[in-house]
């Protein structure tokens, strides 16, 4: 028999499933535990059977505190517990029944919103809740809007079922519910499917299918770019980098390295590296493998440097090492493998050995510099263009990579 | 072939997927109309299909384009099984009809499945070509306008009210009928929701067909209700006003928009019409010259010349309006010409009609200033019926056949049967009629009419406000008696609306009575009750509020017989108590009147339930009400005698608090200056309750408290305790917060546009434990104050603010289940401008009180009344007659009983049992004051000066929705027909969808929705005067089942800001709220 979900039944019923809330509710639950005031979630629809008690109106209510509430995954009773410790009975005479009933009444709204949010141009499209246009976008944004605790936990990973049998540990770990990390993971995983096979810059193709804030479609280019490409960022080395720090990487990236870069009409042009580029990337080998043109690349960024560099003798001592790492890790891009390791190898070969001799960024700034452009004046090396693609990006990424 | 219907099904959105294999589609469309139906094109594999279909064209009667909904219904396609329907749309086609209103209907409606809910969304247009009809003998009654609204609608003037009209349609109950057991529930409800929609549209056409006969062109105040009689049958009623509108010609012309609404009424006249022909008051144009009366029929003036007991067979006499279909218009009509000759030979004047109508009652809570002179009180009536289905085999067999839901006129069936639901209704609005006339007065406004049904038990009520019209505008000359003097009276005075309308000497009930205070020169009664709006040229100190009395009783399960005595037992009681209730929290507020009375009486298995509603003013007009004094029965007890002085204290505190919460503070006026002009200590509230001539008991209950100026309540035992306590336990609303329920706030004036419109609906359920009268009353008193509570809460965003409107319904949907419903609108007002007082207002208003008179020329409604009798009658005298006669005369309760048992015997399960409550909650009258609502004018100036703020982005397709009959800070310029929409909703996996709650809050949402989706594509942006008149709720948690009825109604409205009016001049606006799809749409 045919069937239909979207009319009815929730998929995830998260008002009353009081056992999955129960872990994710912890680091919050030791939080209130001295106020005494929490119960087992009573599950709406399972005791309250008897009772009803609801409030609809015209223009649908949205009570942007509770709102968030809903969004952390804590349950009716914890969110109640909440406000009354925000002192909201305090400042509106209300009582604690009252609270109760309209924290309900919105958990209700957000549940049967959740559904719209999924497809925000259908929340703009539907016509069974009014709500103006600003408040569709605050609903929208918060909704897709991320901790960034949970990104760092999951970026790179596959959006899969695998790595959603992880969010219990890292829930625990990170103290975000598990509710909320499921929404998080739900959302990435489903803004990753939309756009995974999709023509035309990510950036946009997500702005236009989920209706985000130009920033955070921004985020979500960048979260569904590492989820493709398996970007390995949970390494303990890797730890001391934010979620920025990757976006930031991804965009250039993106920007550079993809087939979009090259060509504008392909499928997959914004979350795909560009093959052929990596292929050719072995090519840079020669800047090391060749002993004269390692040299003599040496001696042109040395003479350059000389004395605009607080870090110069440093400098000169590693220069061999520093270049072997960023053209072998260029020239290993080939193996997916190798790929998923570039964050890693990137701090490993270049981020560590300079942090280690107290490199300032300035100074990093300055050699990147001259390293990339003295390659021009390499005669013997034909291949100007893909050393300028190549390490454009890679002196972006290392540079925002190189701080404590 | 008066009409081609032509129907474009142009696309779908957001189809749900009903193949899981390719998580698509293959939708159609089927297109019924009538008996004919077409179809679209399967529009395979798309959740967004795009059909563009021909036009489908329908030639039909218009009789038909009156009575049946258009049906869409969207299916997938299946090869291989039956085609699933996806859901439906009913589209009323109503408002195309109609000249003036809308012209096509085009827009996105949501698909609504009575088991899933909305799914989906359907692009439709219907246009509607109609020719001209020039048979007589037509039914069909297009073109008559149908208005919600109980005032005169913004944007026309009113010719004339013609008065009352009502008509109800019988069916049985698809729900009820023996194929429910073979088919699906789903089968079921859409049966129902479809011949309620056949039913309301034939209704509506019945009442059109009537308005047309009086030659008027519009019904404003129609109110329809539904009565699920359950096995017995399905009732739809209606009742309304009938008028002659006339559409104010320029949009240009459009005064600012004023916050009363009341008032903008008032200024309509200003506009000069350029049609002088319409104006029907001056002798010039004679024909014109139409003056209808709306009172006495046939059977009433033969009434009021003859005894009262007349009354009492009436009933009987087949006279009941309702019953009289086609077949009895012809005869009616004859007997109306003969009234008219009479009359016009009575009035002198050849040129004039005098149309005569059995029932002077208006269901207008609001009216142009100066038309209501006198109002004398509240007049209710309440009769307990029993339900059943009546067994008459060719009923039954023509039934059989019905599967085409053709409806069936119950008084075809059954022509020998006088006891027909029309009967039961004429019974008791000739028992209102008949307290009007007690009280004085010749015509009853605010009129509305309820039930209340427990499974074969049902209680009719009607209650509406006592008052005398102004005889300015009887044309006829035949003002006679009293009402002449009363005239003469009057007219240079100017005073107003509270001055009793009945003979001081002889009073209809004791009431204690002084001069006017704001006249000094007519008496006033000391406290005012009435089921209208306030009077705009009412003068008020301070600001109002909502008063509520709510009651419980508890009843034995009874059956039959036995459990309509029982109720109809408990019914003065309750009454009484309401009133008591009432009567003390008004005092405790500090207020002398109650406007927007509304007593609910609800039947449940085993309790009754009463809920009042009202809000309370201090007119200037009457005297300061006095305190609530207690006595304790035993004052000899020394801690006994604390406790009491302190429970005095208490209340006294509480008094003045409230008098500072809402800014009453009445001018210093000392007892001497007006004198007492009754001495003795006379007991000072009574309720008169007047029985009916059908009942058989005799009552006069004496509400008196008396003594003095205090209202004393003496403490004799814990009840009376328990009442005390519970007064003081209302909370008042958090600061910022005033409620009301009627259209607006009395002292607020300055109301900015923000809007929320909301329906909150709760149930407790009882444990049966604690059924006693005392818990239950806590139990429902703490539900009704939590509620509101929760409102204030909800909407602390929006303070300041006033929740208008508040319309709280009670159900007992089963043994130990209330549910309150509440319906109302939020609106916020700004709070500097609302703290300047008044004195120069006042003036400004008297000014344009006198200029109003002018005005009311143009007002010609006629009243040829009841009190035409050419003696002031004793109203009193025939008060006491009425009450001391039901043990002497129970004549005519003892002939309907014969005729009864008579019936008995023929058909054995149809017994009858009248008992009719009927009485009169007798406060005394007041005159008008001129003064004018002091806030108006300058709520005006707010408006102009007021930097409007940003209005909401238009393009999304918003569609306000509110109960009142305005929208503040908006001016409405087209009214394009009514919404009344009946919703079916179940489920068999309640859990699954969030319980109770999350079933019925998805619910109301979609009602919302689909009243929106309707308005918006009749073009439209508000809708105005909306009402859930019904809201039936059953579960059965156990099975995981639930299952709701929702019906609403309004009036479709186009508005235009203030703030774009003066941008846009007097450019139309297109309104058109398809929501616009920007690219976002997702085709695959």
């Amino acid at each position: 028999r045919k069937w239909s979900l979207s009319g009815s039944g929730c998929p995830e019923p998260n008002l009353g499933a009081p056992g999955s809330s129960l872990q994710a509710a912890r680091p919050a639950r030791a939080v209130l535990a001295p106020n005494g005031a929490l119960r087992l979630p009573p599950g709406p629809g399972v005791a309250m059977t008897s009772e009803l008690d609801i409030f609809v109106g015209n223009t649908t209510l949205i009570d942007e505190d509770v709102y968030r509430l809903w969004l952390d995954g804590y349950s009716v009773s914890d969110a109640v517990a909440l406000r009354v410790r925000s002192g909201i009975l305090e400042q509106t005479g209300a009582t604690a029944a009252v609270l109760q009933s309209d924290t309900m009444d919105h958990y209700r709204t957000f549940h049967m919103l959740e559904r719209l949010l999924h497809a925000p141009p259908k929340l703009l499209h539907q016509l069974i809740f009014q709500i103006p246009p600003s408040r569709q976008a605050l609903l929208i944004e918060r909704y897709y809007a991320f901790d960034e605790a949970f990104v760092r936990e999951v970026l790179g990973k596959k959006l899969s079922k695998g790595t959603k049998k992880d969010l219990d540990d890292i829930s625990t770990k990170t103290g975000i519910t598990l509710k909320s990390c499921r929404r998080q993971f739900d959302n990435f995983k489903r803004v990753f499917k939309v756009v995974e096979e999709m023509r035309g810059s990510l950036v946009d193709n997500i702005q236009q299918h989920f209706l985000l804030s130009d920033r955070l479609a921004r985020d979500y280019a960048a979260i569904v770019f590492f989820a493709n490409n398996r970007f390995e960022t949970g390494k303990k080395k890797l730890q001391y980098l934010s979620f920025g720090d990757f976006a930031y990487c991804a965009e250039l990236m993106i920007q550079n390295w993809t087939l979009g870069a090259v060509d504008s009409q392909v499928d997959d042009m914004d979350v795909d590296l560009d093959k052929e580029f990596l292929q050719d990337l072995k090519e840079l080998k020669m800047l090391v493998a060749d002993k004269d043109l390692l040299d003599l690349h040496k001696s042109l960024v040395c003479t350059a440097l000389r004395g605009k560099l607080g870090v110069f003798s440093e400098m000169e001592a590693n220069f061999k090492n520093l270049s072997r790492g960023l053209v072998n890790v260029a020239a290993k891009l080939t193996h997916n493998k190798d790929v998923r390791d570039l964050f890693v190898d990137l701090v490993e070969k270049f981020v560590e050995p300079c942090r280690s001799d107290h490199w300032p960024l300035s100074d990093v700034r300055v050699f990147l510099n001259q390293y990339s452009a003295s390659v021009h004046s390499l005669d013997g090396f034909r291949h100007q263009a893909l050393w300028d693609r190549y390490m454009g990006t890679l002196r972006g990424c290392l540079l925002r990579l190189y701080h404590e | 072939m008066p009409g081609k219907l032509k129907v474009k099904i142009v696309a779908g959105r957001h189809l749900p997927v009903m193949d899981r294999a390719s998580d698509l589609t293959d939708a159609f469309v089927e297109v019924k109309f009538g008996n004919t139906t077409f179809k679209t094109d399967v529009y395979l594999k798309s959740l967004n299909p795009q059909w563009n279909s021909e036009w489908f064209k329908f030639e039909v009667d218009d009789e038909d384009l009156q009575d049946e909904p258009l049906q869409i219904t969207v299916l997938d396609h299946d090869t291989y099984s039956a085609n699933d329907a996806i859901g439906k749309v009913y589209i009323d086609i109503d408002p195309l009809l109609y000249s003036e209103a809308a012209t096509v209907i085009s827009g996105w409606f949501p698909i609504y499945d009575t088991i899933h809910g909305i799914r989906g969304e359907i692009n439709v247009i219907v246009k509607v070509d109609l020719f001209n009809d020039l048979n007589r003998f037509r039914q069909s009654s297009c073109g008559v306008k149908f208005f919600c609204t109980t005032s005169v609608p913004k944007c026309y003037r009113a010719v004339i009210i013609h008065g009352f009209v009502e008509e109800l349609v019988v069916n049985e109950d698809p729900e009820y009928q023996w194929i429910d057991r073979i088919r699906t529930p789903r089968a079921s409800n859409e049966a129902r929701q479809r011949l309620i929609s056949l039913m309301s549209g034939e209704l509506q056409r019945k009442i059109g067909l009537k308005v047309l006969e009086m030659r008027g062109n519009a019904v404003v105040g129609y109110l329809q209700c539904f009565d699920l009689e359950g096995e017995s049958g399905l009732v739809v009623r209606a009742i309304g006003t009938a008028c002659t509108l006339d559409k104010l010609s320029s949009p240009a012309a459009f005064l600012p928009a004023c916050n009363s609404p009341s008032k903008e009424m008032k200024e309509i006249p200003f506009n000069e019409d350029p049609n002088p022909n319409t104006h029907s008051s001056g002798p010039s144009t004679p024909l014109k010259n139409q003056t209808y009366s709306f009172s006495p029929s046939k059977s009433y003036s033969r009434q009021s010349s003859s005894s009262d007991t007349d009354l009492s067979l009436t009933p009987k006499t087949g006279m009941g309006s309702g019953s009289a279909g086609k077949e009895g218009g012809p005869f009616k009509a004859l007997l109306r010409q003969q009234t008219q000759s009479a009359l016009e030979q009575r009035g002198g004047s050849p040129h004039r009609f005098c149309r005569r109508r059995e029932f002077p009652f208006f269901t207008l809570t609001a009216f142009p200033p100066g038309f209501l002179m006198h109002v004398g009180g509240v007049v209710s009536a309440r009769s307990v019926k029993l339900l059943d289905r009546i067994h008459n085999p060719a009923f039954v067999g023509i039934m059989g056949n019905t599967r085409s839901y053709k409806l069936l006129d119950w008084n075809s069936f059954n022509s020998d049967e006088p006891e027909t639901r029309d009967a039961w209704w004429a019974e008791i609005r000739q028992e209102i009629k008949s307290h009007a006339k007690a009280l004085g007065c010749h015509a009853v406004v605010g009129y509305s009419e309820s039930t209340s049904i427990c499974e074969e038990v049902c209680i009719l009520s009607a209650s509406g406000t006592a008052a005398v019209l102004n005889p300015r505008f009887l044309q006829d000359g035949t003002m006679e008696g009293c009402l002449e003097q009363r005239l003469e009276e009057n007219l240079p005075a100017g005073c107003g609306f509270c001055h009793i309308p009945y003979d001081e000497l002889n009073m209809p009930f004791p009431a204690h009575l002084t001069y006017c205070y704001n006249c000094r020169k007519q008496k006033v009664p000391d406290v005012l009750f009435t089921t209208i709006d306030l009077p705009i040229d009412a003068t008020v100190i301070g600001k109002g509020c909502l008063i509520q009395a709510r009651l419980c009783r508890l009843k034995k399960k009874a059956q039959a017989e036995a459990n309509a005595t029982a109720i109809s037992n408990l019914l003065p009681f309750m009454e009484y108590e309401v009133h008591t209730q009432l009567m003390n929290k008004l005092k405790l507020k500090g207020m002398n009147a109650l406007f927007g009375l509304r007593i609910q009486i609800t039947v449940g298995e085993n309790m009754l339930m009463g809920l009042a509603s009202a809000t309370g003013v201090y007119l200037a007009a009457l005297p300061t009400p006095g305190g609530i004094q207690i006595a304790g029965k035993t004052p000899n007890d020394g801690s006994y005698e604390q406790h009491i002085s302190h429970m005095q204290k208490k209340i006294n505190d509480t008094i003045a608090k409230n008098k500072e919460l809402y800014e009453i503070n009445p001018p210093d006026i000392s007892e001497e200056i007006i004198g007492s002009p009754i001495p003795e200590p006379r007991q000072r509230s009574r309720l008169l309750r007047s029985q009916s001539e059908s009942s058989d008991e005799v009552t006069e209950l004496d509400l008196s408290h008396g003594k003095k100026d205090a209202f004393v309540l003496e403490i004799d035992d814990t009840d009376a305790m328990e009442d005390v306590h519970s007064l003081l336990t209302d909370v008042p609303p958090p600061s910022g917060f005033y409620s009301c329920n009627t259209e607006i706030m009395p002292g607020i004036n300055n109301w900015t546009s923000e809007i929320q419109m909301f329906t909150s609906v709760r149930v407790i359920r009882l444990s049966s434990l604690n059924l006693t009268n005392q818990a239950l009353n806590k139990n429902f008193n703490d539900l009704c104050e939590n509620l509101l509570k929760s409102l204030y809460f909800k909407l602390r965003s929006m303070i300041p603010c006033c929740l208008c409107h508040v319309n709280f319904t009670v159900s007992l949907p089963e043994d130990e289940l209330i549910q309150v419903t509440v319906t109302a609108v939020a609106i916020t007002f700004d709070k500097n401008q609302a703290l300047q007082t008044t004195k120069t207002h006042v003036e400004k208003s008297l000014q344009r009180a006198s200029t109003d008179n002018e005005e009311l020329l143009q007002f010609p409604l006629e009243l040829c009344s009841d009190s035409l009798p050419s003696h002031p009658f004793p109203p009193a005298k025939e008060h006491l007659e009425s009450a001391s006669s039901n043990s002497g005369i129970p004549a005519a309760q003892r002939a309907t009983s014969v005729d009864y048992s008579s019936f008995a015997d023929r058909c054995s399960s149809w017994i009858e049992l009248i008992k009719l409550k009927a009485q009169t909650i007798r406060r005394g009258s007041i005159k008008t004051t001129v003064t004018v609502e002091k806030a108006s004018p300058m709520g005006e100036g707010n408006f102009r000066n007021r930097s409007t703020p940003p209005c909401a982005n238009s393009t999304v397709g918003v569609v306000k929705m509110t109960p009142l009959s305005f929208i503040p800070g908006a001016k409405i310029t087209k009214y394009l027909g009514i919404i009344n929409m009946f919703f079916i909703r179940e489920t068999t996996s309640l859990r699954e969808e969030g319980g109770v709650s999350g079933f019925l809050h998805a619910f109301i949402a979609e009602v919302f929705a689909m009243v929106r989706a309707h308005v918006a594509a009749l073009g439209g942006n508000a809708v105005v005067s909306y009402i859930m008149k019904q809201c039936v709720f059953m579960e059965n948690p156990n099975k995981n089942q639930a299952q709701c009825l929702i019906n609403v109604s309004g009036d479709a409205v186009v508005f235009v800001r203030e703030s774009e009016l003066e941008v846009l001049s007097t450019q139309q606006p297109t309104a058109n709220c398809q929501p616009s799809c920007p690219g976002g749409e997702v085709t695959t």
